[in-house]
This record gives structure tokens, C-alpha cells and sequence, in this order.
């Protein structure tokens, strides 16, 4: 009993912090800084609440009555009906807060005419005060729960999921929400259809004249796109798999590489590479001018340079989704085809294809939706011709800022992917053929027809050699002076980026960002990891009412384009009650979120290996769902934890789509500068800066498979040709 | 034309299977009659499997020569061999109905796909499930699926028919009944047929003859009486119903016939060999008679150190002058108790000398 009165102790304790010592408010400087501390009697905008309701802020006199309705709660005994006061406590707070940070603004309501009924007194944004009695009314309304009973009255586990559920809704539903509002706001925040009006049949976005010889719409000519990348990826992704598994290629190692590489490379480089090669300086444009003597100008530019760019970026991607389909199809369904009177081609074409298909067809959705989301290659190859996510960007950056139409392609945007995700999620779920059930025949996969084989190993070696000569482009580029025009040595550029001295320190222009980038890539990383892993838990080891919800919105989260999220961030988070732009913390928040469903798919799929009846032992001996987590759960699942760290480590240092719209002067992120250099044009110190940065996430995943990979060093090799291992965290983002 | 010749013989001539440094079958030659029904069997790892494989073309062996109706397939793919096979996993293809996936290798073979059909048709009627044709394979029970499986191969009309440990899933009970209709229906159609097992009741109710295997080579061939009752070697009456295997005297040989001390008893047992003096003996479980000790007879004299009593029968572990002893009771209803002491004579019936 002592337990359950003291959790309600603490989260009396910390509400009364909030309401009585603590600043209510947000405080400009940052409440890290502590300078508040200084100027906290004189200054009425640090008071905390009890003091505001002086300053004509009733709005938080509610708040004051509900703790003090709790405290006297607290004071009776425990009971069923006790449980039920703190459950309704708890909403009734959540509620409030909720309604008067949303109602109330700067300059008093938001709702036109309410200060007829009661004036009162504008607010700043939530501050420390405020969040902290916002985490009381959650602890009170889920041990409330707990007390009636609710799943076996195991707080831990109530407490994680009320918690999760407000992340979710904050950060994720919240911005979703404030972006479709400001779709029907004027930039005075009052309510208009104009906006709507105007851009939903804009025809610049949803004209045809590409039938007849024109330009299409920027929907189409997206749509169109993801449609080319899909189909582009899937057939080399096919490529390779069949290469790396029914083939006798020497060459797996490299296989192995080729799938590190996408995770490591910031999503632009690759367009940047291209430009280098076949721009208007790249010597293989400037090759074929001068020997045929045509004008080959700025084709690179526009929808065929990327889709060359998406298909180099994505085929690695689809390649580890379809090895996996690949070598799924049971041997013994191609043995049993060759013993039933058919060649190695009707077999290929009759059995093996078709077990294929639905794996070929999830890696054409992933594909598709990592087209449309993909900002970074449309931004350095779109030229003239953008698609929505680089769309989006300029309508809220751009000469014409346009927050109403930013914020209609991103939901058009929205609307494409969800439905590539829908239809993978309802339509593919069920038809995978490829799960190799009970005993196995153990037998050995039939070979390629020797047609298809040359072709596929053709192929394969093209591309990889394509892939290959991009990334020592980009290396040998950042050593020479002016691409194209002076190839002369120099380490000019790494100079420029990250020069140091003795006397002057860090003198180089990228240090700033470099910094900046590692740090909040630090600090995401274990918050995303711990968040997706408690998800994961709750996902496969509880059972509560309205899990399937749960689960399908935390992965429905991963399908929103990364620019959708960039700019409903802005739109939720520049405004009070939660005011982030321009800190470090919108940044953390939009990596935890983006990147948590990765976390959270890795955490699954190794908790499904690890036996229920290990909890369940856990439990019966008197341990704690928490302590079961913590002594039993965690140490099984040391690789996963590992993975989600370096996933989300490297994620935040390559991302770009959503962070362009979050940095700051004071916060700016790698990719976000780099992109700037680019459209400066100082190719060099982009690239040299990008190679910096690939090598820094190679030496972070190499250390991380030195770590991990011991484990899986001894087990023996199925019978057939060794397959390339891909890299632990990748083969979670890729299992959607 | 000579037996070996004739459709349905299988010959293997030499046969020698490496694994890169590995030999999983140094030298192996085996005919099977046509008609006949040929049991692999041993323990895991002996080389039945990868033999089965290498007659349907799965694995090439290193070298040797394999022959169906005598002509020479070392070589051939599987589509062109004139076998057909049933998997361990049955290897139905998920994405055809039944009645396409028993038509998919006749289709291969040429035939129309109308034609097909009809034949499969005839093929499901076969194994009783002609009103299965339009469903899919995962909507079928497992003993359903072994029987598809049986007629998607029946209806090639193989010259031999490979099974490999097609009863491994399904549960005890089912087992047997299925078991006796594969083997109905082989002496009905009179294929030749292979079948792969590691479990010794099996291949003794199924075959016409049992070849056991052990580190890639035949340990002993022969019917299922002859592996039982005379065992070449300890191996086999080891592996073929559970045996005792202890030390006799051969006193006097003559006529096949052999006169050994067991104990203190004597018995005539037959025999291969001539010479006399000290043999191993096989000793089956259920050859041992136990009576109290005070019934004083010839064979030896034991104490129980463990019983488990299973219904129709007793299973005793037994400590005896001639060693540890497995013994299985029929005849006592009530158990003796354990720490027990017993009187043991041998009946002659399940006493095999061992060369």
C-alpha cells in the first residue's frame, strides 16, 4: 500500500512545484539557462501560477482548486471510489490546461466575444510550471486507474501508456492538427476559405497539360515520379537480391556495403554527385558536347536527374526489403516445381516470381512513399520543375510565404503516402507466401535461368560500379579546386569547413553546425530509443483496450513525409501554449517522434523472440512489470537498444526534410547548412562537409557492428552461398 | 532385358557424394526391384536423405552412376528424370488451388491445360479428395496436404515415387492410418517407390525391404523379419526394436543351429557362423521372462532398479549378473516392486547371435 500512497505523494509534490515555486510561464532565454533565477521576484512574468491569478490570469484558478481537491483526495483512504475522484481529477485538469492554453493567447482569449463573459489577462506559452502540472493530472488520472483495478491495478504500465498517448497527441496529432488549421487561416490567424479556395484547384498544382504536351501539375508530376522511383527501385532492388542469393558472385562483401550505404549518406549527396558528373561543368556532360558537339544543358535538372538520384538512393533500401523475400521462398517449393517436370525458368516464372510478389509489391510502396517524402535530391536536382515536398518549402521560405499553401500540398502530400501506407498495411497484410513454416526440407534454392542470370549479374555490376564511381566523385570532388573548371589538388575546402588553430580555436565555418548536430543527435538518441523500446513493450507484452489504435497511429507516424512534419511543427509550435521554434528542443522532439517507429518495429521484433513465459516467471517470483522490464526485458535486448541508438544517432545527422524547417540561427543542424552552401554554390565545402560526415557515421556504425556483430559470428551459414548481413538497424526500418 | 533394365529399376552404381571436404557417402551401390517399396533408414546425418536427393536430381553426385529403367540420369536435371517427390514439408505451392498445383507438373509435362485438369481430377479422386480441387492448400488439414501432396506426384506417373519423411508432420494417431493407405495404394498401383525415415516402425510396416544407413553407408539390407531377427551387427538390432546386448558362450555349432550358455541357461539359437567360444548376443526386451527369485531358475538373477508401468505392459530396468538389463513385461498385471529381486530365463524367440 505504502508504494501506491507514495506515487500519488510525488505527483502531489511535483504539481505543487509547479503551481506554487516554479515560473508558470515560458521564459524567452530558456529555463536551462537558470538566469531566471536572478530576476524571479521583480519580474511578474516568472511568478508561478498562485501568484499570476494576481496578475488578472484566473484562468488558472481551476487548476489551483483541482490540486487542492487532491490533496484532500489524498487524505482518504484508498479506495475504488477514491480512484474513480482522481481518474475524473486527472481528465478535468488535462482538459483545462488543455482548453485554456489553446483558448487564451498573447493578448487574452482567442475566441472572439468570450471576453464579454470574463476579461481576461493574455499568457505567454507553458512553461516549466505548467508542464509539470500537466505530467500531475496525467500520473493522477492513470494511477487513479490503477487503484480501480484497471489492468490488474499495475500502475507502471498505465502510467506508460497515458504518457505515451500525450506524447503522441503533442507531437504528433497536435501538429497535424494546427497545420490543417492553417490551411484556413489568413496570416492574421482569422478564419478564411480563401486560402482552401485558391490553392486546392490551383491548377500549378492539379493540371493535365502534360497529356497534351504541356506541363503537368506538381501533384501529377509527383505522383509520377514516386510511380518511376517505385517501379525503378523494386526492379534493382530484385537485381541485387537475386545476385546476392542465387548467384555465385564473389563479390557479397561489397552487397554488404551497398546496403550501409544508404543510411550514412545524407539524402542530398547523392543528387550533388550527379550534378557533379552530368550538371552543365560535369565532365560527362562537357565529354559528350565536345565529341558530338550537341547542347546537352541543364537536363540533369528536373524529374529525370531525380529520378536517377531516388532510384541510386532507394535501391539499397528495397534491396534489403527483397533479400529477404528472396530467400524466404522455401527451397523445397522450387525443388518440388523441378521434380514436377519443369526447367529452372518455368519454375522462376511459376513459382518463385509469384511467391515473390507480394514482398515486391511492399517494396514498391516503400519506395513510393520514400519519393514523395524524399526533399533532399528534388531540392539540389529540381531546378525549374519541384515536387510537393520541395513545393512546400518554398511556399513557407520562399519570396511568396505562404503558410495556407504550404500547408494544402502538404496535405495532399499527406494523402498520397497515407494511402501507400494503407494499402500496404490492409492490402499486403495476409498475403505473405514467403514465411518457411515448421519443419523445413532444408534443401538449397534452384538457380537463375542462365538468361536471367547474366542479365541480373549485368545489371547488378553496372549499378554497383555506377553507385561506387558517385561516392568517389564525391570524395575525390572535395579535394579539387573548382569542379569542372580547375582540377587541381587542394584541402582548401576542408580547411574552409574545418579549420583550426592553436590561437583562433575552431576556425572553420562548419564547426558551429558540426557541434550543434552531434549534440542534439546525442541527446535524441536515447530518448528515441527509450520511447520506441517502452512502446514496443506495451505493444507486444500488455494488453489494454484500444491497442490496435495505439499501434496502427505510432506506425502511421512513419508514412507523414518528413516536410509535412517540418511544417506542422511550425505551425503548431511557433504559438503558444507549446512555444519551441527556434530551440533545441523542437529539434529533439521532431527526431524522437520521426524516428521512433523504427525504434519501435526493431523492439518488437526482438521482443517477440524473447519467450512470454520469461515475464511471466518474473512476475510469479514478485517482481514489478517495471522491474521485469528493467532486470529482465532490457539485458535480452541489448542489440535492439544498441540499434535503435545508432539508427536514431544517425538518422538526426542525415535528415533533412523536416529539420530545414526547424533550425535556427543559433540551432542549425549539418544537412540544413550544407544545403545552404549548395545553394550558394560552394560545391567544394558541401561536399568536403559531407564527406566528413559520411565518415563519421562509418566509423559510428563500424564500431556499432564490432559491438554487435560478435553475436552472430559462430552461426553456421545455411548450405547455400553466404548472403550479405545487412546492417541491424536498417532491416527494422525496411520490415514495415 | 534383365531386371535392372526394366521401367521402374533404380541402380546405384558407385555412388560417392562430397560435401566440399566432406564425404557424406563414400561408396554406396543399391538396386531396388521394380515395384518394390525400399525403406532409407537411420539416424540423422547418415546420408539417406542427400541419397534420395541425388535420385531426384537434387544433388549431383561426385561420382558414380545413378540408372532409372537403366538408362544412366547421373546428370539430368530433375524435369527431365523420370521420378516424381513428396516433400517433408508436402512443398505445396500456396498461390495455386489444389486441383493447379496436382495439374502444375502434368501442365509442365506438355499436356493441355484442360486436360490437365482432368487427369489431376482423377489424381484427387485417387487420394479421396476430389471435392477439394478449388481450395487453397492452407485451407486444408495436414493429413489433407500429405495427400495432395502423395497425388500431385501419382499423377506424373513416375517410374518411382520418393518420399521423404512424408509423415514427420503430422501427429501419432494420423500417422499410421496414413502410412497404411501410401502403402495400399503402391501395392495397388505397383510403383516403384523410395521412402526416407528415421523412424524404424514406420519402415518396418511400409517396405519390402529396409536398408539402413549409418555415416553415408548400408549398414544391413534386407526385409523388415530379417533386420529384426537376425541383426548384422550391434548397430542394427540396436536400431531396429530395442535390444540387450550382452556376452554368451557358443558351446557346440551345427546344421545353422548353435548352442550357447546365457547365464546359467542353455539355448539354441541360429546362427551364421561356426566358430564357438565367447559371442555377443542380442536379447529383445520382451524375450526376458521374470519370475520371483525364489522359482529358482537357470537363466540369471537380477534386481529391479526401475519400473514404469504403461497399461498392457511393464517396462523394468534391471541390474543383473549379465549387466544392466531393458526388459518388457506382458505377462505380470501387477508391477514387481523396485529394489525387487528376480529370477530371468530367455526365451529363444528373441535372441539373435551377432557376427
Amino acid at each position: 500500500m505504502t508504494g501506491e500512497t507514495r506515487r500519488i505523494d510525488v505527483a502531489l509534490a511535483a504539481g505543487g512545484a509547479g503551481l506554487l515555486v516554479l515560473p508558470w510561464y515560458h521564459i524567452r532565454s530558456g529555463f536551462w539557462e537558470f538566469d531566471w533565477l536572478g530576476a524571479f521576484l521583480s519580474d511578474d512574468r516568472l511568478w508561478p501560477a498562485v501568484a499570476q491569478l494576481g496578475q488578472g490570469r484566473w484562468q488558472l484558478l481551476p487548476v489551483l482548486a483541482l490540486w487542492l481537491v487532491a490533496l484532500a483526495l489524498r487524505l482518504r483512504q484508498p479506495s475504488a471510489a477514491r480512484g474513480k475522484a482522481f481518474v475524473v481529477l486527472g481528465l478535468a485538469g488535462l482538459a483545462w490546461l488543455a482548453f485554456e492554453g489553446m483558448a487564451i493567447g498573447l493578448r487574452g482569449w482567442a475566441i472572439p466575444g468570450a471576453d464579454r463573459l470574463i476579461a481576461l489577462a493574455g499568457q505567454p506559452a507553458w512553461g516549466a510550471g505548467a508542464i509539470l502540472a500537466l505530467a500531475m493530472f496525467a500520473a493522477l488520472f492513470a494511477f487513479g486507474l490503477a487503484e480501480r483495478g484497471v489492468l490488474k491495478g499495475d500502475a507502471f504500465v498505465l502510467g506508460a501508456i497515458t504518457a505515451l498517448v500525450l506524447l503522441v497527441i503533442a507531437f504528433v496529432g497536435y501538429p497535424l492538427y494546427a497545420m490543417f488549421l492553417s490551411a484556413f487561416q489568413d496570416f492574421r490567424g482569422n478564419f478564411t476559405l480563401d486560402g482552401v479556395s485558391q490553392n486546392i484547384a490551383d491548377p500549378a498544382i492539379w493540371r493535365l497539360d502534360c497529356l497534351v504536351g504541356g506541363r503537368c501539375g506538381v501533384a501529377w508530376r509527383t505522383l509520377f515520379l514516386a510511380l518511376c522511383t517505385a517501379s525503378g527501385s523494386t526492379l534493382m532492388g530484385l537485381v541485387f537480391a537475386l545476385a546476392a542469393t542465387r548467384t555465385n558472385t564473389r563479390f557479397k562483401a561489397g552487397l554488404r556495403l551497398l546496403t550501409v550505404l544508404p543510411i550514412i549518406t545524407p539524402p542530398f549527396v547523392i543528387g550533388l554527385a550527379l550534378i557533379m558528373i552530368m550538371g552543365r561543368a560535369g565532365f560527362v556532360t562537357q565529354g559528350i558536347e565536345a565529341i558530338t558537339g550537341w547542347h546537352l544543358g541543364r537536363w540533369i535538372y528536373g524529374l529525370p536527374g531525380i529520378w536517377l538520384a531516388q532510384v541510386l538512393s532507394f535501391t539499397p533500401i528495397s534491396f534489403l526489403v527483397l533479400i529477404g523475400v528472396v530467400q524466404g521462398v522455401s527451397p523445397s517449393m522450387e525443388e518440388a516445381s523441378q521434380t514436377l517436370r519443369s526447367d529452372r525458368w518455368r519454375t522462376f516464372t511459376k513459382v518463385s516470381l509469384p511467391l515473390m510478389a507480394p514482398g515486391l509489391a511492399n517494396a514498391f510502396l516503400i519506395g513510393f512513399i520514400e519519393s514523395m517524402a524524399d526533399f533532399g535530391n528534388p531540392l539540389i536536382l529540381g531546378g525549374n520543375g519541384g515536387v510537393l515536398s520541395t513545393d512546400i518549402f518554398f511556399a513557407v521560405v520562399g519570396a511568396q510565404h505562404n503558410p495556407a499553401r504550404a500547408a494544402i500540398l502538404a496535405l495532399i502530400l499527406l494523402c498520397f503516402t497515407l494511402s501507400a501506407f494503407l494499402a500496404q498495411r490492409f492490402w499486403l497484410s495476409g498475403r505473405n507466401f514467403s514465411t518457411v513454416s515448421g519443419k523445413g526440407d532444408g534443401g538449397s534454392h534452384a538457380r537463375l535461368p542462365r538468361g536471367l542470370e547474366i542479365a541480373v549479374l549485368t545489371l547488378a555490376g553496372v549499378w554497383s560500379a555506377f553507385t561506387l564511381f558517385l561516392y568517389g566523385m564525391i570524395f575525390f570532388g572535395s579535394f579539387v579546386k573548382v569542379w569542372g573548371l580547375d582540377n587541381t589538388l587542394t584541402l582548401a575546402h576542408y580547411h574552409a569547413a574545418f579549420g583550426f588553430s592553436l590561437a583562433g580555436g575552431f576556425t572553420g565555418v562548419a564547426w558551429n553546425s558540426f557541434w550543434t548536430t552531434m549534440g542534439i543527435a546525442i541527446l535524441a538518441a536515447p530518448l528515441t530509443a527509450f520511447v520506441g523500446l517502452l512502446t514496443a513493450w506495451l505493444i507486444v507484452r500488455q494488453r489494454f483496450p484500444g491497442k490496435a489504435l495505439f499501434e496502427f497511429a505510432i506506425m502511421l507516424s512513419f508514412a507523414i513525409p518528413g516536410t509535412v512534419i517540418g511544417i506542422s511543427y511550425v505551425s503548431a509550435f511557433n504559438l503558444p501554449p507549446l512555444q519551441m521554434t527556434g530551440t533545441a528542443m523542437i529539434l529533439i522532439m521532431c527526431f524522437v517522434f520521426r524516428n521512433m517507429p523504427v525504434g519501435v518495429r526493431g523492439g518488437i521484433a526482438a521482443m517477440s523472440q524473447i519467450d512470454g513465459s520469461l515475464d511471466e516467471a518474473s512476475l510469479m517470483l514478485g517482481g514489478s512489470s517495471a522491474r521485469t522490464l528493467r532486470k529482465v526485458i532490457l539485458p535480452l535486448l541489448r542489440p535492439a537498444i544498441l540499434a535503435a541508438l545508432v539508427y536514431s544517432f544517425v538518422r538526426a545527422i542525415t535528415s533533412i526534410s523536416a529539420v530545414i524547417f526547424l533550425v535556427s540561427a543559433q540551432y542549425n543542424m549539418a544537412t540544413a547548412y550544407i544545403v545552404g552552401l549548395v545553394e550558394n554554390g560552394e560545391y567544394g565545402v558541401a561536399i568536403a562537409y559531407s564527406s566528413v560526415l559520411i565518415v563519421v557515421m562509418m566509423v559510428v556504425i563500424g564500431g556499432f557492428q564490432l559491438l554487435v556483430g560478435e553475436r552472430r559470428i559462430g552461426r553456421r551459414d545455411a548450405r547455400g552461398p553466404a548472403t550479405p548481413r545487412p546492417v541491424a538497424p536498417i532491416k527494422e526500418e525496411i520490415a514495415t | 532385358m534383365s531386371a535392372r533394365e526394366k521401367r521402374g529399376a533404380v541402380v546405384f552404381d558407385d555412388i560417392r557424394k562430397d560435401y566440399g571436404s566432406f564425404t557424406a557417402i563414400p561408396q554406396l551401390n543399391l538396386s531396388v526391384e521394380p515395384g518394390e517399396l525400399v525403406t532409407l533408414l537411420g539416424p540423422s546425418g547418415c546420408g539417406k536423405t542427400t541419397t534420395l536427393r541425388m535420385l531426384a536430381g537434387l544433388e549431383t553426385p561426385t561420382s558414380g552412376r545413378i540408372l532409372i529403367g537403366g538408362t544412366d540420369v547421373s546428370r539430368l536435371p530433375p524435369n527431365r528424370r523420370d521420378v516424381a517427390m513428396v516433400f517433408q514439408s508436402y512443398a505445396l505451392f500456396p498461390h495455386m488451388s489444389v486441383a493447379a498445383n496436382v495439374a502444375y507438373g502434368l501442365e509442365a509435362g506438355g499436356l493441355g491445360r484442360r486436360a490437365a485438369r482432368a487427369q489431376a481430377e482423377k489424381g484427387l479422386d485417387l487420394v479421396g479428395l476430389s471435392a477439394m480441387g478449388d481450395r487453397l492448400p492452407a485451407e486444408l488439414s495436414g493429413g489433407q496436404q500429405q495427400r495432395v501432396a502423395v497425388a500431385r506426384a501419382l499423377v506424373l506417373e513416375p517410374q518411382v515415387l520418393l518420399l521423404d519423411e512424408p509423415l514427420s508432420n503430422l501427429d501419432a494417431r494420423l500417422r499410421r492410418k496414413v502410412r497404411t493407405e501410401i502403402r495400399e495404394l503402391q501395392q495397388r498401383l505397383g510403383f516403384t517407390a523410395v521412402y526416407v525415415t528415421h523412424d524404424q516402425d514406420e519402415a518396418l510396416a511400409v517396405s519390402d525391404r529396409v536398408v539402413v544407413m549409418r555415416e553415408g553407408r548400408i549398414e544391413q539390407a534386407g526385409t523388415p523379419r530379417e533386420l529384426y531377427e537376425a541383426p548384422a551387427s550391434e548397430f542394427i538390432a540396436d536400431f531396429i526394436g530395442e535390444s540387450n546386448i550382452v556376452d554368451c558362450t557358443v558351446e557346440k555349432v551345427g546344421d545353422g543351429l548353435a548352442e550357447i550358455r546365457l547365464g546359467g541357461q542353455r539355448i539354441t539359437v541360429p546362427t551364421r557362423s561356426t566358430a564357438t567360444g565367447p559371442a555377443r548376443l542380442s536379447v529383445r526386451a520382451n524375450a526376458i521372462s521374470l519370475s520371483g527369485p525364489a522359482a529358482g531358475q537357470d537363466g540369471a538373477s537380477g534386481r529391479v532398479r526401475s519400473a514404469a508401468y504403461l497399461g498392457d505392459h511393464v517396462e523394468y530396468e534391471i541390474e543383473s549378473d549379465l549387466g544392466q538389463l531393458f526388459a518388457i513385461d506382458h505377462a505380470n498385471a501387477t508391477p514387481y516392486a523396485v529394489g525387487s529381486d528376480l529370477a530371468l530365463t530367455f526365451r529363444a524367440a528373441g535372441l539373435a547371435l551377432l557376427p
